[in-house]
């Protein structure tokens, strides 16, 4: 009896959640009514004259970064908010386009990738040539800065020096024996495993989804459960453990600028003029430093970013 | 100590904002399930062939791993991932099965003689309900309701995974740097949401339950 | 949605290897089974001693309580990070991933095993003693199977507590269901997200439903009032505790009054 009442409950249940059909992907690119209500916090949404609200995605170096781009508007008159460790593109590109944040830090080649799956540009000035066009009207790129941090496949010293591996391409031979790790949409990025495959005609033993060069895959190529990983360039730990970053002689990472993404309307002269000042400072080898202060030294970002700022006199 | 401290200075304004965000998302589907739970229990109570299935089906969306109710529900409503609503949707449903079967259950504490009494006296039914069956209720209800507000304010910090605002993107921010800091203020903090919304919930209940003390007075 | 995800279940490259559902499957059962194992070795002879005894009571209200309110990922996260330096291999992930889980099943059991043995009848405990038993024998051979009802009650709350906890698991790189939540999520693949969360709901309801099915037949029929003792009012009280139609991990009737 009880359990005619159970089948009868769950055909109903089942019947009701077969109704919806979906025509959206809840995890896509496209954003729906309901996300812009829902992504705008409570709070301030810095719509207020001149008020400038930062984000920053989740991981440190993007937090370091709109630190930096804060104390630098602050040092110059504008009023700053902080909106940090938002979340991934899903999640922070509506808050640009709905106006819970104004500026964010981001990075040429996957910015234009988000909005342009087809794109072939690889070069610095070619991806930054294409990103206004694929924009959304709203939004705008400054300045790009010299500074990179692009994907890299990374190798111990060890693995190096026994298949005497530079770049890529040398992985060609022995890769079927060597254990790939990296983020779980590297499986099916265009420039992750099918990209290594059709450039390199690299095809590895195996994938670990790992994480997005954070603590996961880190551990996960020093303990040598993997023994290839994706890193990213500024991660301090390859210069800390002596790992090689393999050359990528096809350029199958496109270029991947540091470059400061703004809500158009918000990007006033004293707002642009510092963020181009800031960019032009910023280099790679500077950057990877900075984030080893924040990663390595366990420095507080913010802490980070005004001793730059004021060491480079900008802040 | 000294360094939670910092971090939460530093960080003020960021910090604050999810706690915000947690309150919200905890509270919110309690007391849309009891609004909700509460015609549905008394349903349950009133009729008896209806407490069965009610109560089964309240059962088996309670047995739904919330992480997974987080995940199927924007298919269901057609939001995005990270959308907080999927959160007080997926919360609202389990406050609802939680709750339909404490409420059938509290109406139903309401000892016979008591409900005879009340007849006598010449209560109608409807008068009966809010007048008796309701307060004698409370304190079952309330029980109810510490239980699902608690729970909730543990399994929203989950809904960090997916990108959704509240003290849980703390945790995945100190994992990001392998600093312990925000993790242990993010604990912090649900834990003491979680213990003001519960004692605020006693106090509540105790509010509404004079003669509780009385008798234990006399 | 429903038909994207039957798309994705239907396919059958999502059924072999590594990342296959079988594979995944096991690794769900496997962590889930290891931490209630874990939890009840300890939480059951706990609870049975602090009924049996009456002492430390203390300890069942203040754990069940305080460990409702834990944010399980951030407690995983946290053991992860100081872990990390000292281990080497996946162990530095699994060990804090079962940490969590055992923390997660030990109160339904321990609050449920010490309710049932409170809940044994005085009298039945004065016939057991008036037998002659021992305070053992009373507690293995009268107060233990009287109190089976709420104890397999608290067990089934207990792996309920860990398939659906072992889902975030798969966020420090461990396997298991939540692999599909957590790839899909990255991979911008909804119909994945969506089949692995299908996939944990079904395996917790059918988890659930084997225990309600188990506890059936392990139950004394006296116990469970299924005999129809000449008591008819003692018989309900008992399967009402037993808990017929409520899933076990709602209040018992301890933490209700």
């Amino acid at each position: 009896m009880m359990r005619f009442r159970v089948l009868a409950g769950t055909i109903a249940l089942a019947a009701a959640l077969a109704a919806c059909g979906s025509s959206s992907n809840p995890v896509g690119s496209t954003s729906g009514a309901s996300a812009a209500a829902g992504s705008a916090s409570g709070s301030a949404s810095g719509g207020g004259g001149g008020v400038i609200t930062v984000g920053s995605a989740n991981f440190p170096e993007n937090a370091l970064l709109a630190e930096i781009y804060a104390g630098a508007l602050s040092s110059k008159g504008v009023t700053v908010t902080k909106k940090l460790n938002i979340g991934s593109r899903e999640a922070y590109i509506p808050g640009l386009q709905d106006g819970s944040i104004d500026l964010i830090p981001e990075y040429t080649g996957n910015l234009l990738a988000y909005f342009d799956k087809k794109s072939t540009a690889t070069s610095a000035a070619d991806v930054y040539a294409a990103l206004p066009k694929v924009l959304p009207s709203t939004l705008k790129v400054l300045d790009q800065s010299q500074a990179e941090d692009k994907d890299a496949i990374v190798v111990t010293k060890e693995t190096a020096d026994k298949y005497k591996l530079t770049t890529i391409a040398d992985l060609a031979a022995v890769a079927k024996d060597l254990v790939l790790g990296g983020p779980p949409e590297f499986e099916t990025r265009v420039d992750g495993i099918p990209g290594l495959k059709e450039k390199y005609g690299v095809t590895f033993q195996q994938f670990k989804k790992l994480d997005a060069g954070g603590p996961l895959t880190i551990n996960a190529l020093k303990n040598g459960q993997v023994q290839a990983a994706d890193v990213f360039t500024t991660d301090p730990s390859i210069s800390t453990n002596g790992w090689v970053a393999l050359g990528d002689p096809k350029s199958l990472y496109t270029a991947q600028n540091v470059v400061p993404l703004v809500n158009g309307a918000k990007a006033s002269d004293a707002v642009s003029s510092a963020l181009n000042a800031v960019s032009a400072k910023l280099d790679t080898k500077t950057l990877t430093g900075l984030v080893a202060q924040v990663v390595t030294d366990k420095k507080d970002p913010a802490v980070v970013a005004a001793d730059w700022l004021k060491s480079s006199g900008l802040g | 100590m000294s360094g939670l401290v910092d971090y939460f200075d530093r960080n003020r304004e960021t910090i604050l904002n999810w706690f915000g965000w947690h309150v919200w998302l905890s509270v919110l589907p309690v007391v849309l399930g009891l609004v909700i739970a509460f015609p549905l229990g008394w349903l349950a109570r009133r009729y008896r062939f209806a407490y069965g299935p009610l109560v089964s089906v309240a059962g088996l969306l309670y047995t739904i791993p919330s992480l997974a109710l987080f995940v199927l529900m924007p298919g269901i409503l057609h939001t995005r991932i990270l959308d907080p609503v999927n959160v007080v949707a997926a919360l609202t449903v389990y406050s609802v099965a939680l709750l339909v079967r404490v409420v059938a259950d509290g109406l139903a504490a309401v000892p016979e003689d008591v409900e005879m009494a009340a007849r006598a006296m010449g209560y109608g039914p409807v008068q009966r309900l809010f007048a008796v069956d309701l307060p004698l209720a409370v304190p079952v209800v309330i029980a109810g309701l510490r239980v699902a507000t608690v729970s909730n304010v543990s399994l929203v910090s989950v809904s960090a995974l997916l990108g959704v605002p509240q003290l849980g993107q703390l945790f995945t921010t100190g994992f990001s740097r392998l600093v312990t800091e925000p993790i242990v203020l993010g604990i912090l903090g649900c834990l003491l949401l979680a213990a003001v919304l519960d004692l605020l919930l006693v106090a509540a209940g105790a509010l509404l339950t004079p003669w509780r003390r009385a008798v234990r007075a006399s | 949605m429903i038909s994207s995800i039957v798309a994705w279940l239907g396919d059958p490259a999502h059924w072999q290897g590594p990342d296959g559902v079988p594979t995944h499957l096991r690794e769900h059962v496997w962590y889930s089974l290891l931490a209630v194992v874990v939890a009840a070795a300890v939480a059951l002879p706990a609870g049975l001693v602090i009924g049996h005894t009456g002492r430390g009571t203390f300890l069942v209200a203040g754990v069940a309580n305080a460990m409702r309110a834990v944010p399980t990922l951030g407690l995983l996260i946290l053991f992860v990070i100081l872990l990390l330096p000292h281990i080497a291999s996946d162990l530095v992930y699994l060990l804090p991933g079962e940490a969590v889980l055992v923390l997660l099943a030990v109160p339904p059991i321990l609050t449920n095993t010490y309710a049932g043995v409170q809940n044994v009848p005085p009298e039945v405990r004065d016939a057991a003693a008036g037998m002659g038993m021992t305070p053992r024998g009373v507690l293995l051979r009268v107060e233990l199977p009287c109190a089976l009802p709420l104890v397999l009650s608290g067990v089934r709350a207990a792996v309920l507590q860990c398939v659906a906890t072992a889902t975030v698991l798969a966020y420090v790189s461990l396997g298991g269901f939540g692999r599909y939540i957590i790839d899909g999520q990255q991979q911008r693949d909804f119909p994945q997200m969506a089949s692995g969360a299908l996939l944990v709901a079904v395996l917790a309801l059918l988890a659930d439903g084997l225990l309600a099915l188990l506890a059936r037949f392990v139950v004394s029929p006296g116990v469970s009032g299924r005999a129809g003792r000449a008591r008819p009012g003692h018989a309900r009280a008992l399967s009402r505790a037993r808990g017929r139609f409520h899933p076990a991990h709602t209040l018992t009737t301890q933490e209700l009054s």
